[in-house]
């Protein structure tokens, strides 16, 4: 057998991972230790001032910000999403196949379609606030759009399928046996439900979380449609000083800093499951 | 499993599927509305639809979006399946940290991707284009094939390669009449979905499109900025049918192969 020759198939793989992959980010990794040069671009002189310039407040709460979003964004995903994954995945086989379907056809339409129909809904004269009159629950109009609540309504819709289909792929794998056996031994439901479903779903639920957790960091355009540039997070900065700023070095040790945070992450998530793929989409 | 129809459980699920659909429906309602801004419904009018067939602009958007999200799907099947393979009979220190960083491109914030390669580009001194999108785009359209091919290769019953080598079938042989076969449908969905990623996309896209060219998401999210025209909307309700219609066909055929792929 010429096993030998198999491995050469990763010969192209391996190519565009070192030259489109590795060369990008280590040469990211390089600049962002740069001087930066205002109109010219930057020298390649070691400094930490890109790193030290973080401390500044306005960029910290820039930080805290995003985190913040990023947080509050997966908490409302897991309240949503983890029941209707739960609830997914007993239903009928054919049931579940319907569920399935309707799930992903938002999420293969365009995410930026999907955030001008939430413009359209929430708008001082949009379709929510006249719902909202016309039922007489408010006297004026709402101003929903361009703030803080219309940002998390983005992101918790854009990302809600992702902890959908994570929390779905766990429980239709569950054994239900289980969950019988402790009731039988005199569980009660609540208790069953914590100590046997949550358990042995929550690969599922942490893939879930990071699945939208690690998008939510970096979703800039969300908040800036959305949110109507009153909200600035990492992203919008890094693109700010990417083009507009035109300083390289910094946006470098941002974007640096934004890909630290979310390597503990995954990091945290590898430790804490035990597992490297993550669940429900592989 | 046997449930009643109307239970809390399926009242939840159709209330959460009913706003995920709040958004899409006003967008498609308003395709059809006989007036500029979407707020009052001013009669039925196929106008958009018309002006949309007129908007040269957003036509070639389009057709850059489909080129891109072609050939950036078709490079990733084949680099990110010959890779899953490869990986598979290669057997090297630093397999895990290649394998690492071979999916890194989407374990990364978008905007990382972006304005990495921006920057890379830039010192390569890439003309910013239809070429640089492709590469930004094949990249992280790698990981979805590979990740897929691979789990199908690991989870493959190799007992049936082994029988056909005893048959008297040579490597190259077995490759085409077993392997591939049977790996074919991971293949198919980790294009398929690199497609969707890649036509979607806007975030990288901005970094390295360059002065001149548009992909439909720039264009879309330029307009949201500025002002949409419903002309949009009559767009969006195009790719929205298709879509559907696609999906559709990609489970009946499934369907009909039958055994095989259990995704």
């Amino acid at each position: 057998m010429k096993k030998e020759r198999w491995w050469l198939c990763a010969v192209p793989l391996y190519v565009f991972t070192l030259v489109f992959v590795l060369g990008p980010v280590l040469y990211m990794v390089a600049v962002s230790f740069a001087q930066n040069e205002a109109g010219t671009g930057f020298r390649w002189a070691f400094t930490l001032d890109n790193f030290a310039k973080m401390r500044d407040p306005v960029y910290i709460r820039c930080f805290r910000e995003s985190f913040r979003l990023a947080l509050a964004t997966t908490a409302l995903n897991v309240l949503i999403g983890y029941p209707f994954g739960y609830c997914m995945g007993r239903l009928s086989e054919k049931g579940k196949r319907i569920v399935m379907f309707l799930v992903m056809v938002p999420f293969w339409t365009s995410s930026l379609i999907r955030l001008y129909g939430w413009i359209i809904l929430l708008q001082a004269k949009g379709t929510l606030n006249k719902l909202l009159l016309a039922l007489g629950l408010i006297d004026e109009p709402l101003k929903i759009l361009y703030s803080y609540p219309a940002v998390l309504i983005g992101m918790v819709y854009a990302l809600l399928p992702f902890m959908i289909l994570a929390v779905y792929t766990s429980v239709e794998k569950m054994d239900w046996t289980l969950v019988e056996a402790a009731r039988d031994l005199g569980a009660s439901r609540a208790r069953a439900f914590l100590t046997v479903t949550l358990r042995l779903t929550l690969p599922g639920l942490m893939s879930g979380v990071i699945l939208t957790f690690v998008p939510s960091m970096g979703l800039f355009f969300i908040a800036d449609i959305l949110g109507g540039n009153k909200i600035v997070l990492v992203g919008s900065l890094i693109q700010d000083q990417m083009t507009r700023g035109g300083n390289q070095p910094f946006a470098a040790a941002l974007a640096l800093m934004l890909a630290a945070m979310t390597t503990l992450m995954l990091w945290l998530y590898r430790r804490l499951t035990g597992t490297s793929e993550l669940e429900g989409m592989f | 499993m046997k449930k009643r129809t109307l239970t809390p459980s399926t009242l939840y699920l159709a209330l959460v599927l009913l706003i995920n659909y709040l958004p899409i429906v006003v967008v498609v309602l308003f395709s059809f509305n006989d007036a500029k801004l979407p707020v009052a419904w001013k009669g039925f009018s196929l106008r958009w639809y018309q002006e949309l067939a007129r908007d040269a602009a957003l036509m070639e958007a389009l057709r850059n979006s489909l080129v891109l999200a072609l050939a950036s799907s078709l490079a990733a099947a084949v680099i990110g399946t010959l890779g899953a393979i490869g990986t598979m009979h290669l057997r090297l220190r630093a397999k895990g940290v290649m394998d690492y960083l071979a999916t890194l491109p989407i374990m990364l914030p978008e905007i990382i991707l972006g304005m990495v390669f921006m920057a890379y580009f830039a010192l390569l001194r890439l003309p910013f284009g239809m070429l640089t999108l492709i590469i930004a785009h094949t990249s992280f359209c790698i990981p979805y094939v590979f990740l897929m091919v691979r789990a199908r290769l690991v989870g493959m019953d190799k007992s049936i390669e082994e029988a056909a080598r005893d048959l008297g079938a040579s490597p190259v042989r077995t490759f085409f009449d077993i392997t591939l076969p049977l790996i074919l449908p991971a293949i198919l969905s980790g294009c398929i979905l690199s497609f969707a990623m890649s036509f979607d996309d806007v975030v990288i896209s901005i970094f390295v499109n360059g002065p001149t060219l548009s992909t439909l998401p720039i264009k879309v999210y330029t307009q949201l900025r500025t002002g949409v025209t419903p002309e949009i909307n009559a767009l969006c309700t195009i790719i929205l049918i298709a879509v559907i219609l696609f999906r559709l066909a990609s489970a009946a055929l499934r369907r009909m192969g039958g055994a095989g792929s259990h995704r």
